[in-house]
């Protein structure tokens, strides 16, 4: 398992190099010369020379890379142009909102798509398991602005039980209580990726009961439900592990369109303004923290499975 | 009182709203202690009946049509699940064919042994461990203490096939049913399988139901043997009686596909033709199609079990050896 873990880290580095190549030729992808665009149509000659200068793009781009990626080793992600702060500053600032929500959003995957699952494959082909998947092929289906509106729409304008947007830092007054303005953003984006864990963890609990060794187990004279959760549900985890990465990099894409429903202050959104203000630096931070996220919870899946499967570690 | 009584059994498989008869009509027992040996080629129902015997056709598309199982004097269609659940693995145990699937890949082998004895004896955890260590020693595994934190992928498929019987044997059972227990093993590791078997069934006084395709297997282990074709037993008799004087054409013929290192000859005899899918429907006898003795009554009548002693029944009109 240690060894396992070494070499899994070790192989983070060619990645997380590739992935710095990528997003350092993001400004060089602009057609034409990206400051001029960056400072729009009025700009003068020599405005354009200074930006040039300050952001380094007058060297050869070899060196240009090896400064930013020398800058970005040292945490420093270049300035803001929109905010004039660094970066780093800005991601920080959306980081909270983000991560609480992820955070939740898993919550409620876990909480939601794992145990209907097993029910539903437990009581495969009855109306709980039809129910159960029925609902999970709806809730895949239904567009996440569509959810997050309807939401809006029932929980804070009609009934007015749960704020409609925003979201005050759990840090300023009400505490964690300000983590219900995340429980509809978090059910919105929950909502297919629970679905996809419903369908897959019923899928693999059919999978593995169908192997030998389940049928060995009910040879012992095991109780049904023993036999399901103890020798089926933990064969069938070891898939549903996968699935947890892929997830991840769905609710990313997905919290883009959510945290923009619901106004929240996080780095979706700051995504999706930074793109509307052409402002490529934060563009280019945001992106290499979501790689580096992604490679991070990739690792975890990696680790759990060695740790799920026996087998995973030796080969 | 047999301990084993299989009456008229009848299985069939229900698909897609019909029901196709597999198993047809078989009947046969085990005494306390015996040794019964069912053989006949792959699809000819024998480890369906063994699943229904065991319980393990619950949750599967084969039903019970027709006929009786009884265990120590009691009818297994009579009792309720929890009952039948407190048989398995302890009164009656089973192993299969395949040890390098039949284990649970995610758990140390002690955990899968001291399952069942957790299940059917309530024993503290530390008297199961010690107890699965003597089981490991029994089936002679060399160090059996550090054997019960190894993982199944860390043992070879003679290995694991011994900590499957291991497992079969934790609680004592009167009855164990090896279905094709040699047939996934190499030759060698075969033979010691086999011999571990008979050994271990002196120790403990079980009965032994083994399945096998393999005459040869069958013949050196069993005291009784039943030959099954297309979902009937059509030859029932003693081993001896059986491999001295078989009486059906399809024994006859499975008994010269044997190799004889002794016989000066290339080619293996074979049995013309294949097992027949169930969707096929033969009427009269199931095996004439293949059969060099069949006249015309074979291909319109199904022989019944008249034509046969006591102790020795075929299911032929024509049976080797002539009517008795």
């Amino acid at each position: 398992m240690f060894a396992y873990t070494i070499k899994r880290l070790l192989t983070l580095i060619p990645t997380l190099f590739a992935a710095s190549v990528l997003v350092f030729a993001f400004i060089h992808l602009i057609p034409g010369d990206p400051v001029a665009v960056l400072l729009g149509d009025t700009a003068t000659p020599e405005e354009i020379a200074a930006l040039s200068a300050e952001m380094g793009l007058d060297e050869p781009i070899y060196i240009q890379y090896a400064y930013w990626l020398g800058n970005v080793m040292q945490g420093d992600l270049g300035r803001s142009i929109f905010f004039q702060e660094p970066v780093t500053r800005v991601i920080a600032d959306g980081a909270e909102t983000s991560i609480l929500l992820a955070l939740m959003t898993m919550v409620w995957i876990v909480v939601l798509g794992v145990p209907i699952g097993v029910i539903a494959a437990t009581r495969h082909g009855g109306w709980i398991d039809q129910i159960a998947s029925g609902g999970a092929m709806f809730a895949a289906s239904i567009p996440t602005f569509w959810l997050g509106l309807y939401l809006i729409l029932i929980f804070a304008v009609t009934l007015g039980w749960l704020p409609s947007s925003g979201f005050p830092s759990v840090f300023d007054d009400g505490g964690l209580a300000n983590l219900r303005y995340l429980l509809l953003p978090s059910l919105t984006l929950a909502a297919p990726n629970s679905a996809l864990i419903i369908r897959l963890v019923r899928a693999s609990m059919l999978d593995v009961q169908r192997e030998d060794h389940v049928r060995t187990a009910r040879a012992k004279g095991l109780h049904p439900a023993k036999v399901a959760l103890k020798h089926v549900f933990r064969n069938a985890l070891v898939a549903v592990a996968a699935a947890f990465g892929f997830t991840f990099a769905a609710l990313i894409s997905e919290a883009v369109v959510t945290e923009t429903v619901f106004s929240l202050p996080g780095i979706g959104r700051l995504v999706v303004e930074s793109i509307l203000r052409r402002d490529y630096p934060v563009i280019q931070g945001v992106v290499l923290v979501i790689v580096c996220l992604y490679l991070v919870i990739n690792l975890i899946v990696d680790l759990a499975y060695a740790w799920l499967d026996p087998r995973v570690s030796l080969k | 009182m047999a301990l084993l009584e299989v009456e008229n059994l009848s299985l069939a498989l229900a698909l897609s709203g019909m029901l196709k008869p597999v198993v047809d009509n078989i009947s046969f027992s085990v005494d306390a202690g015996d040794t019964l040996g069912i053989v006949g080629e792959s699809g000819c129902g024998k480890s369906l009946t063994a699943l229904a015997i065991m319980g393990l056709i619950a949750d599967s598309p084969i039903r019970i049509t027709g006929g009786a199982i009884r265990f120590e004097g009691r009818d297994l269609a009579s009792i309720s699940e929890a009952e039948r659940r407190a048989l398995m693995g302890d009164r009656m145990a089973m192993i299969f064919q395949e040890p390098m699937t039949s284990l649970n890949p995610v758990y140390r082998i002690g955990d899968q042994i001291t399952e069942s004895l957790g299940q059917h004896r309530k024993l503290s955890k530390k008297a199961a461990r010690a107890r699965a260590a003597d089981l490991l020693r029994q089936v002679r595994i060399p160090d059996p203490e550090g054997r019960l934190d190894a993982y199944p992928h860390q043992l070879s498929g003679g290995m694991r096939q011994r900590v499957m019987i291991a497992m079969a044997l934790a609680c004592d059972p009167a009855l164990l049913i090896a279905d094709e227990p040699t047939t996934a093993l190499d030759v060698t590791v075969q033979a010691q399988i086999l011999d571990l078997l008979a050994d271990l069934q002196e120790e403990t006084g079980m009965a032994v139901m083994l399945i096998s395709h393999d005459l040869g297997v069958i013949a050196e282990n069993c005291k009784d043997v039943a030959v099954m074709y297309r979902g009937r037993i059509v030859e029932a008799a003693s081993a001896a009686d059986l491999f001295a004087a078989p009486r059906h054409p399809y024994t006859v013929g499975l008994l010269n596909s044997i190799p004889d290192p002794d016989a000066d000859k290339d080619d293996l005899e074979a049995i013309p033709g294949r097992v027949p899918t169930i969707d096929e429907v033969i009427p009269g006898c199931a095996f004439h199609p293949r059969c060099a003795f069949a006249q015309d009554i074979c291909r319109d009548v199904r022989p019944g079990d008249a034509i046969a002693s006591k102790e020795h029944t075929a299911l032929c009109h024509f049976p080797t050896g002539g009517a008795e």
